[in-house]
């Protein structure tokens, strides 16, 4: 029997690096994969959940997180595309257009 | 049982500070998809064998493509100053990540927190019934509506990404067939 | 003996049986084999000349020859190359053509002895999930050879894996449907199962011929097979992904190729054409119209297990054949064919099967 606690520090543990992921680095795609850490750490937690209380609602729920990761991967890497095509760098300090 | 969840979750973090502290993004991919196939571990340890399968399926196998291939496509170089240009703005950033791990942490750990009522599928109905035949009625009998949402959400990510990432738009007139 | 019994000691050992024994011979002997069947198909004799003084052994000891030439061979990494990508890009193709066979049933079981490494209840995902690794050495390779042809290769490779590994799975819904398990033990007991009384078995290849013809497509293209094989190309783009590969990694790739031309047949015959069955043959001898011809437990999982490799051969067979038949797609029409022809066909069989399901159910 795994404890539930040291399933969610696991997921705690991943979010923060997600989070300084995000804040860290300048490169959009790799931002873009610490967002993609944040959400499984989040399906950590929730299969945590699941796992601790018999439940299948966690699972129900890692199943449309998939699907909002999957569709968020795919419309951002188009921009992502979109935006190296009219900008020629995906360094985000750059993306500065939209700037007052 | 306690060890090797200690290894897939020791795994998993080298993963994530893989993908947090390496410069070639696809070092931080690859990094990405060693997180994603060690926590398919450690939900196997969680007994749940059919959220593994499509962690490994969905994330590492379609999703991190889906990134390697466009770095490939971008052709990206290693960023050499990714955390070289230190402000202010980072710093914050930073101690908030870190509160955020401390918040978490103490609340998940704190003698106070207790969980719910058990649910109805302990590991010995999952595993008599099966973890996809249950999922899969629940989908169809009391999420059907966020199931029928998730599809038409995914319908209009493939046109999104369609729309957004074609050089050109054609116009109807000149379209050869 | 205690040790020998151990259920740990025994997942291993039929590991190593069926990895070594089985899936590497077989995958070892198709790369000579290949050569000998493309070179009847094209009226000449193949290879012949390999020889131990005045042995030739028709060719067989090419076999051997290649394992050395490719062992002595130098393993060059080409300039600005990513040497460690470079490095572990061959073994996620390997790795996921060998996985595969964690699942495969081989005969039935023998007393409390199960001629499978793991009956899993999640079954044939795990065998998606694998599949869908192996794009990683596609998409490795060819990124990091700092080659051109290698990069167009992979852009290729990725985009086509990618495409196809969806009715690869698709494809299979209809099976599940039927069957109601995606558990690979049952996916093949039902299978011998019987309509009019005993004589028609319900192969898969019969309750489901769309979706048979649809898979071993999609496997095709998932393994980068002729009529699939635009990823390589020899004539357009060299050997596409792993142009800079030399030596044994070179060896690892086609190697890999080959133990997936075997994992095609075994899911192949798995899936749709009975597994280790052979027809009216039951745990405890023929049965037929009524009659029953009692045979003893052991020949009953000899016969299964001849009938199950022999099979397998078969499939072998038929892609090697396929290549030297059919000429290449141009890479649009791949995938055109993907998107526009088989993702329909495939979403048309799972309705048309959900339809026929919930008539038979109404009018039972």
């Amino acid at each position: 029997m795994i404890p539930v606690t040291h399933v969610l520090v696991l997921s705690a543990a991943l979010f923060a690096i997600g989070v300084s992921g995000v804040i860290l680095r300048r490169n959009a795609i790799v931002v873009f994969m610490s967002v993609e850490l944040m959400l499984n750490a989040v399906n950590v937690a929730f299969v945590g959940f699941a796992y601790g209380l018999n439940s299948m609602t966690g699972i129900m729920f890692v199943l449309f997180v998939l699907v909002v990761a999957a569709t968020e991967a795919v419309v951002g890497l188009a921009i992502m595309l979109a935006i190296f095509r009219n900008r020629g760098t995906l360094n985000i300090d750059e993306f500065n257009l939209l700037r007052w | 049982m306690l060890v090797f969840f200690y290894l897939f979750a020791a795994a998993a973090v080298l993963g994530a500070l893989g993908v947090l502290l390496l410069r070639n993004p696809v070092y931080c991919a690859l990094s990405l998809v060693a997180t994603m196939s060690a926590l398919g571990g450690v939900f196997i340890l969680l007994n749940q064998e059919f959220v593994a399968a499509i962690q490994i399926l969905i994330y590492a196998g379609a999703i991190m493509v889906l990134f390697l291939f466009v770095i490939m496509l971008l052709n990206l170089r290693s960023d050499e100053q990714f955390i070289a240009r230190w402000n202010p703005g980072k710093v914050v950033g930073i101690a908030m990540a870190l509160v955020i791990l401390a918040q978490l942490v103490g609340v998940f750990t704190s003698a106070s927190a207790t969980l719910g009522p058990a649910g109805e599928y302990p590991a010995e109905r999952i595993a008599k019934e099966g973890a996809v035949e249950i999922v899969g009625g629940l989908l169809v009998t009391q999420y059907v509506l966020p199931f029928e949402v998730a599809s038409i959400l995914l319908m209009v990510a493939i046109i999104g990404a369609v729309v957004i990432a074609k050089r050109q738009i054609a116009k109807p007139s000149q379209e050869g067939r | 003996m205690e040790l020998l019994l151990n259920p740990v000691v025994i997942s291993l050992v039929k590991v190593l049986v069926i990895i070594l024994l089985f899936v590497m011979v077989v995958g070892t002997v198709l790369t000579l084999m290949e050569r000998k069947w493309m070179s009847a198909v094209q009226d000449r004799i193949g290879p012949n000349r390999a020889n131990i003084g005045s042995f030739r052994g028709r060719g067989t000891l090419h076999i051997a020859a290649d394992g050395l030439k490719s062992i002595f061979k130098e393993d060059t990494v080409p300039e600005g190359a990513n040497r460690f990508v470079f490095t572990i890009a061959p073994f996620f193709g390997f790795f996921s053509a060998i996985v595969i066979w964690a699942v495969i049933p081989f005969a039935g079981p023998l007393g409390g002895f199960t001629f499978q490494i793991t009956d899993v209840n999640i079954g044939m995902l795990l065998v998606f999930a694998v599949t869908s690794l192996g794009v990683y050495g596609t998409v490795l390779a060819g990124w990091s050879s700092n080659n051109k042809f290698a990069v167009l290769g992979a852009a290729r490779g990725t985009s086509q894996m990618l495409s196809y590994e969806i009715f690869l799975g698709l494809s299979l819904v209809g099976l599940f449907m039927i069957v109601g398990s995606v558990r690979v033990s049952d996916l093949v007991a039902y299978q011998n199962t019987y309509w009019f009384g005993d004589v028609l078995p319900k192969w898969g290849v019969l309750t489901q011929p769309v979706s048979c013809v649809l898979f071993f497509v999609a496997m095709l293209a998932e393994a980068k097979r002729l009529p699939f094989d635009a990823p390589e190309g020899e004539s357009e783009i060299i050997a596409g992904y792993f142009l800079e590969y030399s030596g044994m990694r070179y060896a690892a790739f086609m190697l890999a190729e080959y133990v997936a031309i075997v994992g095609i047949g075994a899911l192949t015959v798995t899936l749709f054409f009975g597994g280790y069955h052979v027809p009216w043959l039951h745990a405890d001898g023929f049965h037929l119209l009524g009659a029953v011809l009692p045979l003893p437990a052991w020949l009953v999982v000899l016969l299964q297990l001849g009938a199950f490799i022999g099979k397998v051969l078969f499939f072998c067979w038929l892609v090697i054949i396929l290549r030297w038949t059919v000429p290449r797609f141009r890479f649009d029409q791949i995938m055109a064919l993907g998107w526009k022809r088989l993702l329909p066909v495939c979403l048309a069989n799972v309705a048309v099967t959900a339809l026929v399901l919930l008539a038979v159910d109404g009018w039972q």
